[in-house]
């Protein structure tokens, strides 16, 4: 292993500061002017962009969220009517899936951190890059102008042949959701192109970090995918519109055949939201225990592993739809797969703390919150798969927390502490750790405080998109309301300070975490074309935290 | 103990001979979540403190898991849901297949109501009777969108899916009232769309199918009889009566002033309805004829929105018929009896 490698030159050296570096301006200073950052084709300002966007999205669907848990506050009517109660979970459900789950990570955090650790200048296509940035807020706002004018009552399942028959506004909310799946598309190509041909010297396929290994796994998803879903939408469209009669059995239609469509999208593209999740973590993880990835390549393939029978699991959500009894056992055990790949993830993340040298860190808190919330919701997603145990279960309040915990708990998680580890690296600031930890832990508990009754609701049979229910329910309920209102106060928690930090916030050192994640070997905030002066060389894996004195040279994984 | 645990994860009681296999399975499952995720981290936290940094340019040592470890980390939890796999797959194989001897009943969801007919006996909207002990198969289809046919207490659940039947059993182990929930979502009133299962005793089941075969049979007779006795009922009126019995209208209409699934037809013309708009309209001929074949164009407060149009059902002078036989309910003492309460069972032919 060469000693000249520039991550172990010295351990925790913070790599050294370019003598040019007076004459580079980051990425944020080159150019100020509206139109430098609306036409940019930088892929740091393009993160940047999507983090604002979907951070706006975030919020509006957390305030449909906290409608909804209001309304639920009684058995009978509250605050709104019945109608209203069914927009608004259908634009929670919308909004957050296709405009904050799906795009946040690899919008915000791929874009920026994807060419950085591959050391390269940019993504393989820019402009399309800058293409999908507006093909979301398009989508977005197509979307948005539907709800202001009628909104739609569907759930965001967007199930026929009531999506077929409702009077609310369903055509330009799914005409809008289907040029976001562009957009998506868009991403995951770029990534994956990316991926491919901008690797610098020395990174090879088994030194990607594993960032990039989830990105890419993602990337397939949404390339394999999302045009089943576009393709459905515009079918629905269509049918609402001029009664095609594919899927409303009136006219001749098959309603079911609406569901395998739309699963076989939206069940891999559950995992389109939490691949990108176990990618960051994998980086926070090694990141703040010092050390490298335990089962580096396990934890690479099994990215791959849940992408591919990721594709295979989608008739989990339709053994009570009449299907054979037959595909019931062989969807069962498909989906049970993706656990078993999730749990070698969650026992080599614990691996990695194992004989390292943690800092608890604010993101480090996040991976805490991460680790409970992915076994937690891992399981109880294998314990839907069997098939029995689905049948009471299937659309009670049980599959709301369910859900709720792993793909939106672990993604959260995720963001969250991509947001703190990397607010350094994008913004050149630091944020108040008291701060942050504060906030994690009022996250993590409001999360608790309001999922967990749910899936005590869940077992007493209480279905999900109630707008009433039955009096025995009331107590879990308004115990759910009250975490959902810890939750968002913690989340305003984060605002504020995360907020403040980037206007008055200290200077943030290079590499504040000391980190050897391949995106710290440039400066932060990073220059407009990423590195300045030669290109750092990449002998060693990422995370290798090993003191090189008494170094011993990796064997293959 | 199985009570206590039913306590603890606030399950519904256990009322057919489903609940008790799944609920078996659901502790396993449970249990071994919660062993699973207390070993995970409980590994981790003690990391977390063992492992804990103590000067910030500490370096650590390059462990990578052995082929052991790794095989380890694939086949625990491989074989653990394996298990899972089989028990819950052996019993979805039992939810699945009702048994041979199994009593049939036909279950429609419609927004936002569950009608049951029996193959051979009465029909009934929003109350399921059937006998204990007893398998009992449901053949559920629906009329409109799709709905979700779901017991909690049997732990049995089948979606109701226009355009085809699907079917779904169960066996209930003790007498009493479950109530019947709509799961997937159907529209403004899904969170509404409940009923009840009457589990009755094999002795209080058969009395109650000798009085439904007779109940039936005696309103349908009470209704001719009282035609032709009626000393000089208008002509038209009661042909309006006899077409009104014929095509259903008093499945859901009463005649003796007690609201059901719709108002009332006692003392409806020229009573002022409030609207679900917030109009009010004083009741005529136009609206009466209009509600029959445009039910939801003006509807009357407090009721669902439920009745079937009758737009080309109905003759001209069937329709000219039931209006006047409406307008004759002018007082309690023009027809009065008690075979209208609830909802109305016949034969089906």
């Amino acid at each position: 292993m060469s000693p000249s490698s520039s991550i172990a030159a010295e351990p925790g050296a913070v790599p050294a500061p370019d003598e040019h570096h007076e004459h580079h301006p980051s990425y944020l200073t080159d150019g100020t002017t509206v139109k430098s950052w609306l036409l940019t084709l930088d892929h740091k300002r393009i993160g940047v962009m999507y983090l604002i966007w979907v951070l706006l999205f975030f919020l509006i669907g957390g305030i449909y969220a906290l409608i909804v848990r209001l309304e639920l506050l009684t058995p009978g009517p509250t605050i709104i009517d019945a109608m209203t109660y069914n927009r608004a979970f259908t634009m929670h459900g919308v909004v957050m899936i296709f405009l904050f789950m799906i795009p946040a990570i690899p919008g915000a955090f791929g874009n920026f951190m994807l060419p950085l650790m591959l050391g390269a200048k940019d993504v393989a296509f820019p402009k399309l890059n800058l293409t999908s940035l507006y093909l979301l807020l398009g989508g977005a706002a197509i979307a948005i102008w539907g709800m202001i004018n009628g909104g739609m009552d569907t759930g965001w399942t967007f199930y026929t042949p009531y999506s077929t028959h409702t009077t609310t506004t369903v055509a330009p909310i799914l005409f809008g959701a289907f040029i976001i799946g562009f957009s998506s598309i868009a991403t995951g190509l770029n990534f994956i192109v990316t991926t491919h041909t901008m690797r610098a010297p020395g990174i090879t396929w088994f030194k990607l970090p594993l960032f990039v290994w989830a990105m890419y796994a993602t990337a397939c998803i949404q390339v394999l995918a999302t045009p089943v879903l576009g393709l459905v939408l515009l079918l629905v469209v269509g049918e609402h519109l001029f009664h095609f009669g594919i899927f409303d059995p009136a006219l001749g239609g098959d309603p079911v055949l609406f569901q395998h469509l739309f699963w076989f999208y939206s069940h891999p593209a559950v995992y389109i939201m939490v691949l990108p999740a176990f990618g960051v973590m994998s980086e926070v993880v090694a990141a703040f225990s010092r050390k490298n990835i335990f089962g580096y390549r396990a934890v690479a393939f099994s990215s791959l592993g849940i992408a591919f029978v990721g594709f295979f699991a989608w008739g989990h959500h339709m053994f009570v739809s009449g299907q054979s009894t037959f595909n019931a056992g062989v969807f069962a055990v498909l989906t049970m797969l993706v656990g078993v790949f999730t749990a070698i993830k969650v026992f080599n993340w614990v691996g990695t703390v194992y004989k390292g040298a943690v800092d608890f860190k604010t993101p480090f808190a996040y991976f805490c919150g991460f680790l409970y919330f992915t076994v937690f919701g891992g399981m109880t997603g294998v314990a839907f798969a069997t098939a029995s145990l689905d049948v009471p279960w299937h659309d009670t309040y049980f599959v709301v927390a369910h859900f709720h915990f792993i793909m939106v708990g672990a993604t959260i998680m995720a963001f969250m502490a991509a947001l703190h580890y990397w607010f350094p690296k994008m913004f050149g600031k630091m944020y108040h750790e008291g701060w942050g930890l504060v906030s994690a832990a009022l996250i993590i508990l409001g999360f608790n405080a309001t999922f967990i009754p749910q899936f005590l609701l869940g077992n007493a049979g209480m279905p999900r998109r109630y707008y009433e229910y039955p009096e025995r329910y009331q107590t879990l309920n308004v115990a759910s309301t009250a975490g959902a209102s810890l939750l968002a106060f913690g989340f305003l928690i984060s605002a504020i300070y995360l907020t403040y930090a980037l206007v008055y916030g200290r200077r943030a050192a290079s590499n504040p975490w000391r980190s050897r994640g391949y995106e710290w070997l440039t400066e932060s905030p990073p220059p407009t074309h990423n590195f300045v002066g030669p290109q750092p060389t990449y002998s060693e894996e990422p995370h290798f935290y090993v003191d090189p004195k008494k170094a011993e040279v990796p064997d293959a994984v | 103990m199985n009570e206590l645990l039913n306590n603890i994860l606030f399950l519904p009681e256990q009322a057919s001979t489903f609940a008790e296999r799944v609920d078996n399975l659901h502790y396993f499952v449970v249990g071994v979540t919660m062993l699973m995720s207390f070993a995970v981290g409980t590994a981790a936290v003690f990391f977390f403190f063992r492992y804990r940094r103590r000067k910030p340019n500490q370096t650590t040592e390059y462990v990578v898991p052995s082929v052991k470890t790794e095989f380890l980390f694939v086949s625990l939890p491989l074989l653990f849901f394996l298990t899972w796999f089989v028990i819950g797959f052996r019993d979805f194989v039992f939810f699945a297949t009702p048994p041979k001897d199994a009593m049939d009943v036909y279950v429609m969801g419609k927004q936002w109501m569950w009608k049951f007919s029996y193959p051979e006996g009465p029909n009934g909207v929003n109350v399921l009777h059937v006998p204990a002990n007893r398998p009992v198969r449901l053949l559920i289809t629906s009329r409109d969108v799709i709905h979700s046919f779901f017991v909690p207490a049997f732990r049995v659940k089948m979606d109701a899916v226009p355009g085809r039947y699907t079917q779904a059993w169960f066996e209930a182990t003790k007498p009493g009232t479950y109530q019947i929930l709509c799961t997937e979502y159907c529209g403004l009133s899904h969170s509404k769309m409940w009923g009840e299962v009457v589990v009755l005793s094999p002795e209080a089941w058969d009395e109650w199918v000798k009085e439904q075969r007779r109940g039936s049979l005696q309103n349908r007779q009470d209704a001719l009889a009282d035609l032709t006795l009626a000393p000089h009922p208008a002509r038209m009126a009661e042909q309006g009566q006899r077409v009104a019995a014929e095509v259903g209208c008093f499945k859901c209409h009463t005649v003796n002033g007690e609201p059901h699934i719709g108002p009332t037809f006692l003392g409806l013309y020229g009573r002022t309805e409030t609207l679900d708009n917030g109009q009010s309209v004083r009741v005529d001929e136009a609206w009466i004829t209009q509600s029959m074949m445009d039910p939801g164009a003006h509807l009357v407060s407090g009721f669902p929105n439920v009745m079937p149009t009758f737009q080309g059902k109905l003759t001209g002078p069937q329709t000219a018929a039931i209006v006047e036989y409406i307008k004759t309910l002018r007082t309690p003492d023009i027809r009065t009896g008690d075979s209208s309460q609830g909802p109305v069972y016949e034969p089906i032919q």
